[in-house]
């Protein structure tokens, strides 16, 4: 399967630069480990040394959040758009 | 940024009173021109810390990038405090490039405020209203 990883821009500068990379795998664990593997400057970035998502970003397939579907075991499909983003939060706390 | 725009993050800040209020803009990343707002519901639900909604951000980092630019940066408001970064804003700052506009709801008029966050530095840059 090859899916779109979109990137964002904090994340672009360990990736070449490139906002967009086309990967492979069958789960979006798996396109997240090759996506690693590919640009070893994000590692710990997306995936947490305990193998787990980083809490601090947020994992789209389309239109969807993986945190409610299975996580990084969810089956990825051609053409799937996986969108990486930060978690934006702050306050005056 | 417009009047327009400046006027409507300080409503948005107003309506999500006694909460903190969020949201996002985009515009011509070059020279940080905003052209679009795109205004999310606290996910945090509170008057100390703010969570911007992920299906926002998705919606809106593709509309900014189909458009030819980008997501610029998070504006949010500070219900009691000054429009400053608290340390809260400085370590979750998601992002070196984007511009951190704060609204301070403290006083009888809001004030607005934009910086900078680049590795834990706070560094405050004039808004221009166009």
């Amino acid at each position: 399967m090859t899916v779109s990883v979109r990137l964002p821009t904090v994340l672009r500068v360990q990736a070449g630069g490139q906002a967009v990379v086309e990967l492979d795998g069958t789960t979006i664990g798996k396109v997240l480990t090759t996506l690693v593997d590919t640009f070893p400057g994000l590692k710990g970035q997306v995936i947490s040394e305990d193998g787990t998502l980083n809490k601090f970003v947020n994992i789209y397939i389309n239109d969807d959040d993986v945190r409610y579907l299975q996580q990084l075991d969810t089956p990825v499909s051609d053409g799937d758009e996986i969108s990486i983003l930060p978690a934006v939060a702050g306050g005056a706390h | 940024m417009t009047k327009t725009i400046a006027d409507a993050i300080v409503a948005h800040c107003l309506k999500g009173l006694p909460d903190e209020a969020c949201g996002l803009f985009g515009g011509d990343v070059s020279n940080a021109i905003v052209r679009d707002l795109y205004l999310s519901e606290n996910m945090a639900h509170s008057a100390l810390i703010y969570t911007v909604d992920p299906k926002v951000h998705l919606r809106a980092d593709r509309d900014a990038e189909g458009k030819g630019g980008g997501i610029l940066g998070v504006f949010h408001s500070h219900t009691h405090t000054e429009a400053y970064p608290s340390p809260t804003d400085v370590a979750q700052a998601p992002d070196p490039s984007w511009h951190y506009v704060i609204v301070s709801l403290r006083g009888d008029v809001a004030s607005i405020r934009s910086f900078t966050i680049i590795g834990g530095v706070v560094s405050e840059e004039a808004i221009e209203i166009l």
